[in-house]
């Protein structure tokens, strides 16, 4: 592996979720969040699960990224069985997680300094990264001196400068204006068109998941299930313009029609 | 500015004022504080063996500065301070860090720090003048006794506060767990750790009198109450101002230092 996979030759990994369950608490007051999920990412993937709130579809992301510990079930990552957190798996989080007393260019050092690559080295992927993300200008400023959209493009830029063999979003733009989240996800889209990582994104934002995916993956509530897959075959690059366009609405209203059975069950 | 939107300004919750306004109403206090003295003192309210006036202060200081006695005892008291304040800070920062990152180590402390925490300093005096004798370590025992808890406590309450996707963000760009708590943790919570340096920095001043007016032979505190024996109430007067304006410069010192260390957190 080179050091510095700045344009081609991106690492990336596949996902292979085998029967997942996660249970919190024991005895009488346990609570099933996940009720054996199986699905596959592929290499290269854009894959997007949308899902009620509460449905466990943020549990999921957690237990590929091993901040927490399932119950049963396997989970691998290209030929890793996933026991603990590693740099293998990056991660963007639904509220800010920039480190606060780093400027933004440590923040997106801060991974391949972790990995002992050079100061010269670091800086060619940090400046590539920010430009990336188009905050060049914003090296030296402290995250509190950023908007929230700003970031979470910071956010963005670190996790992708580590160059993990996936990517995994946990509703990124949930806390920002519409606006602003447009751009994120023309931004996105971008992104990762130029570095093919394998992603996956959760939202609760249909719009946001036709738009972003190859996939969806639709999940429905209390235990946590998958209930259909459906592959998103609108040609790239994607604008904001396919919203308009009958295929999206088709995908849309099945999806919304998918959750809304969900609410009937209960 | 016209008066109406002053007032309206000044009478705002939470807004801020004009910079010269604020600088004019601190001093304003002090022309306050001083005026009340003369007023006290020169009316004859108040005998001058209770209240001794203004310049009969200033001149005792000058007396003893001239004599070098008010050095050598400022300075005694100043090295007990700052010795008592360094021990039990660089034990509790650490420590506290530990408690607050983890469960077992907060299980094993809590017990104990929280009875300690509420036993008065005070009754503690006679034995460690049994234990320890009237030397300086019996006054630096003091400090550190009164300090030392209260300092674990609100450390650790603040490593406690470190958002926990931070620390999950760290751990998904390499971070090891062993390193959490000297790598996310006392960074995160260093603007906090200051804050409470600085104000216990304070109590440990107070401990200092205590502990001087007890037993010792020289300190601030001690010839409070040797000028007590001796009703020269200017003597204390002054002893108070010097802790006072020794505390204010400490202050100051503390909130630079802040400032350099943590330049992200305003």
């Amino acid at each position: 592996m080179s050091a510095l996979n700045l344009s081609n030759d991106h690492r990336s990994s596949d996902i292979a979720i085998d029967k997942v369950v996660l249970r919190y608490g024991k005895g009488e007051s346990a609570v099933l969040a996940l009720n054996g999920i199986s699905f596959h990412v592929e290499r290269n993937e854009f894959c997007v699960i949308v899902g009620p709130s509460g449905c466990g579809k943020s549990s999921l992301l957690y237990l590929i990224a091993g901040l927490e510990d399932r119950t049963d079930g396997t989970i691998r990552v290209g030929d890793k069985t996933v026991t603990e957190p590693g740099p293998d798996r990056g991660m963007v989080f639904q509220g800010y997680t920039l480190f606060p007393w780093l400027t933004v260019a440590q923040n997106v050092e801060y991974g391949p300094k972790r990995k002992g690559f050079p100061a010269a080295e670091r800086k060619d992927i940090v400046d590539h990264y920010l430009a990336e993300v188009g905050l060049s200008k914003f090296a030296n400023h402290y995250p509190s001196q950023l908007s929230g959209g700003m970031k979470q493009r910071v956010a963005i830029a670190r996790a992708l400068a580590n160059d993990p063999e996936v990517l995994l979003m946990d509703e990124p733009f949930g806390a920002l204006d519409s606006q602003t989240r447009h751009s994120m996800q023309k931004l996105l889209l971008r992104v990762w068109e130029n570095t093919k990582k394998t992603v996956l994104f959760v939202t609760h934002d249909i719009d946001e998941a036709i738009l972003l995916a190859d996939r969806v993956v639709v999940m429905s509530g209390r235990p946590g299930q998958i209930k259909k897959e459906i592959r998103v075959d609108i040609p790239r690059p994607r604008t904001m313009d396919i919203v308009m366009e009958p295929s999206f609405i088709a995908m849309k209203r099945e999806i919304l029609d998918l959750l809304k059975n969900d609410d009937d069950d209960h | 500015m016209s008066d109406q939107s002053l007032f309206k300004t000044v009478t705002t919750p939470f807004r801020t004022i004009p910079k010269s306004l604020a600088i004019s109403v601190s001093i304003l206090v002090w022309v306050l504080v001083v005026a009340g003295w003369f007023a006290l003192t020169y009316s004859g309210a108040v005998k001058e063996m209770f209240l001794p006036k203004p310049e009969a202060v200033l001149i005792t200081m000058g007396k003893m500065a001239a004599d070098g006695s008010l050095w050598e005892h400022m300075l005694a008291s100043v090295q007990v301070v700052l010795i008592g304040f360094i021990v039990s800070s660089i034990v509790a920062v650490p420590l506290g860090l530990m408690m607050g990152t983890y469960r077992i180590v907060q299980a094993f402390l809590d017990p104990l720090v929280n009875f300690i925490r509420y036993l008065p300093v005070t009754s503690f005096v006679p034995l460690f003048i049994l234990w320890i004798g009237i030397g300086i370590e019996q006054r630096v025992a003091v400090i550190i006794f009164g300090i030392f808890f209260q300092q674990l406590v609100m450390i650790a309450d603040s490593a406690r506060s470190v958002p926990r996707d931070l620390v999950n963000a760290a751990y998904t760009l390499g971070t090891r767990r062993i390193e959490t708590v000297f790598h996310i943790v006392l960074p995160a919570t260093l603007p906090n750790v200051m804050d409470v340096l600085r104000v216990t920095m304070g109590w440990a001043w107070t401990y200092l009198v205590v502990a001087e007016l007890v037993a010792a032979r020289s300190g601030l505190g001690y010839i409070s109450l040797k000028a007590m024996r001796g009703f020269q109430v200017d003597v204390i007067f002054m002893a108070i101002a010097l802790i006072g304006i020794l505390g204010l410069i400490t202050d100051q010192i503390f909130r630079l230092v802040r400032r350099v260390l943590a330049p992200w957190a305003h």
